[in-house]
């Protein structure tokens, strides 16, 4: 063989990738598909790929530190007699304790409460910690009703009717054996260890003549007292913005792909929903043509990380923001504290996903006594209550420069994309153009 | 016994008031008179009342019910009793689809037919029914125990987890999961104290049982099938 030939090297398929060939290994020794936490890892169109403008000589900027820049938010107001007065347009997602631990809800209800926001149950019910630690607490209505009962109902704050979210929409919950304690299986009635499922659908109602229906016995049980909120994933964000609204939603949620789950299939997190960005306008001109935006607040979450990406939401025309992936990072979830341990169990900090086994070194998505008492309810939720802070200041600081007394005279106008296609989900101009994709001209 | 017009007050006047009988009062029982197919009515209440309804009633008809007795003298739209905690619901007619969905405690009654989804993950609650009930009834059943005098339709009992399911007459086509297992003596103790508070004239030696075979309580590849 002659050496001095030259050879063409090694040259991996882009389409069976190392990442592909090790999915296809794994699937053909295990016989199930990947399982895991946490929203889409694949790369989409996001708030990142839009830039405000800010101030010059046509918009006066305000002065920062000087000028007031209001934060507050009215949820429910369209026909609750107690609507959520929040201090800030950042609230914390529904996430089950079953999912996550004891601690880290009682940690997300104390950082909620000390910014001025509302946190969320979750698919598994209200426990007390939770409930005791948190100045507005929205009960989630699901599919599966495990752990629902009238006096939490009443208890709650705000009933969230939960149809769908961006991490699996179309799709229902799933909580493996190894997360199913003693305690988390008496909230359920279930035996314990066993995987649990959750249904897709609701037992009790299909379609939004049902749901208007439903909605309306909510309000009854509740003495028409509770804000009644409607999430949904995003699929066809237009229609079902508008159907929630004509079942007589007080609030819409709408979660993009990013979104986070506690567990599901890896094939359902990447390849079923929209992206955050995609989903915005659409909701918003659902609402505009029925002449309800800011009547019926609109809450969008997927992927929120920053006061940029709050402010962003809002300038295209969402009341506010629910943040999940990015709260419980702020406890802890994913530090690098515990890359030791994230080695042992085939990962490392930034890349953990395997929420539904529940040996989190951090002790926020586990039942593990052990693990759980590792995360500190107090220590946390001041974490939580820092980060949610920084995101409002950060938010505050782009809306003076864009000459905004309160985040929500932001508005489309304030910013520009720096991609086609971010420049066609946002309906703002391509940078440096007044174009609009899907709008003509030039 | 105090009537109540829901034809002149409608359901929301009519359901504060039940919701604010005070506790210590012996003002116990109440008619409700025009109930006109109406939804959510008597739904959340949280008292020992007995409550009469006179006529026909819409959806969710006793909804999250705690403690009270209630005889609906008529049919019963979709979800009558849902997520009922504790107390009775009775109905004299036939009911909608999901039947006590996700029922927690108590004892639902239906002496005439039930639709689909009858008992839809039910987590605690008795149902009885003296007719037949549809497709898909008994889905996901976590708790409790379903009694129907008559036939079961198409997936009775499907991923059914820890329910007890007693039918006396067809039941063809089961579920995944669902199987039928053997009657032994407490259960022929149970369905009969069943039948007795439902006021039901049956032997319960007439009935099968069906309960989970509890292949589909964690996942495995060889049963994969069955999803």
């Amino acid at each position: 063989m002659d050496t001095n030939v030259p050879r063409t090297p090694p040259r991996k398929s882009a389409t069976f990738d190392d990442y592909t060939l090790a999915e296809i290994r794994r699937a053909a020794s295990t016989g199930i598909y990947d399982i895991r936490g946490a929203g889409t890892k694949r790369k989409v169109p996001h708030f990142d790929d839009l830039l405000f403008l800010g101030a010059s000589i046509s918009r006066y900027p305000l002065e920062g530190y000087r000028e007031k820049c209001g934060t507050d938010v009215v949820l429910g107001s369209r026909f609750a007699k107690k609507p959520l007065e929040l201090k800030i347009p950042i609230t914390i997602a529904g996430m089950s304790f079953g999912s996550l631990s004891a601690q880290a809800k009682e940690a997300l209800g104390r950082g909620a409460s000390a910014a001025g926001t509302s946190t969320t149950t979750g698919d598994g019910g209200m426990t007390p910690e939770e409930r005791g630690q948190s100045r507005h607490l929205v009960y989630q209505y699901l599919p599966s009703r495990y752990g629902m009962n009238p006096d939490d109902l009443r208890k709650a704050d705000a009933i969230e009717v939960v149809v769908g979210q961006g991490a699996k929409p179309g799709g229902g919950g799933m909580l493996l054996g190894q997360k199913i304690s003693d305690r988390v299986a008496q909230m359920r009635c279930l035996p314990k260890g066993i995987d649990q499922r959750s249904a897709c659908r609701h037992p009790d109602w299909t379609g939004p003549d049902d749901l208007e229906i439903k909605i309306h016995e909510l309000r009854e049980i509740t003495s028409w007292e509770k804000p009644i909120y409607v999430k949904v994933g995003g699929t066809r964000p237009y229609y079902d913005v508008a159907l929630a609204v004509k079942a007589g939603a007080d609030v819409v949620v709408l979660d993009g792909m990013q979104g986070g789950t506690a567990a599901t299939q890896d094939v359902f997190i990447e390849h079923v929903g929209l992206p955050t960005l995609a989903c915005l306008r659409p909701a918003v001109k659902a609402l505009q043509d029925l002449g309800m935006h800011r009547k019926v607040q609109l809450i969008i979450s997927g992927g929120i990380r920053s006061g940029a990406d709050v402010a962003k939401a809002l300038a295209l025309g969402a009341d506010a923001v629910a943040i999940g992936t990015a709260a419980l990072v702020a406890l802890g979830d994913n530090d690098p504290i515990h890359e030791e341990e994230y080695r042992k169990l085939g990962t490392t900090a930034g890349a953990y996903d395997d929420w539904h086994e529940g040996r989190d070194p951090a002790g926020i998505t586990t039942q593990d006594p052990v693990l759980a008492a590792r995360l500190d309810p107090v220590k946390a939720g001041r974490r939580l209550s820092n980060y949610l802070k920084v995101m409002t200041l950060e938010a505050q600081t782009v809306a003076r420069a864009c000459g905004k007394s309160h985040l929500h005279n932001l508005e489309p106008e304030d910013l520009c994309a720096l991609t086609v296609e971010a420049a066609a989900m946002a309906q703002v101009p391509l940078a440096g153009t007044s174009w609009i994709p899907g709008r003509g001209g030039y | 016994m105090h009537e109540l017009d829901l034809k002149a007050l409608g359901v929301t006047a009519i359901n504060q008031k039940l919701y604010h009988i005070p506790k210590d009062t012996n003002e116990r029982h109440w008619v409700i008179r025009n109930p006109m197919g109406q939804h959510a009515i008597a739904c959340g209440v949280d008292a020992p009342l007995l409550i009469d309804i006179m006529g026909h009633v819409g959806f969710y008809c006793g909804g999250m019910n705690k403690e009270a007795e209630i005889t609906i003298h008529g049919h019963a739209g979709v979800g009558v009793a849902e997520n009922m905690m504790s107390g009775i619901v009775w109905v004299k007619g036939n009911a909608s689809e999901s039947a006590g969905a996700t029922a927690n405690g108590g004892l639902l009654v239906i002496e005439g037919d039930a639709s689909s989804r009858c008992g839809i993950s039910m987590k605690g609650v008795d149902i009885v029914v003296g007719g037949s009930v549809g497709h898909m009834s008994a889905f996901m059943a976590q708790r409790g125990n379903l009694v129907v005098c008559g036939d079961a339709g198409e997936a009775l009992g499907d991923s059914i987890y820890e329910a007890r399911l007693y039918v006396k007459g067809r039941a063809d086509n089961l579920g995944s999961d669902c199987i039928e297992k053997e009657m032994r003596e407490e259960h022929l103790e149970d369905l009969a104290k069943l039948l007795d508070r439902a006021k039901m004239k049956h032997r319960p030696q007439d009935f099968r049982r069906y309960g989970s075979a509890r292949k589909l309580y964690n996942f495995n590849v060889d049963h994969a099938d069955a999803y």
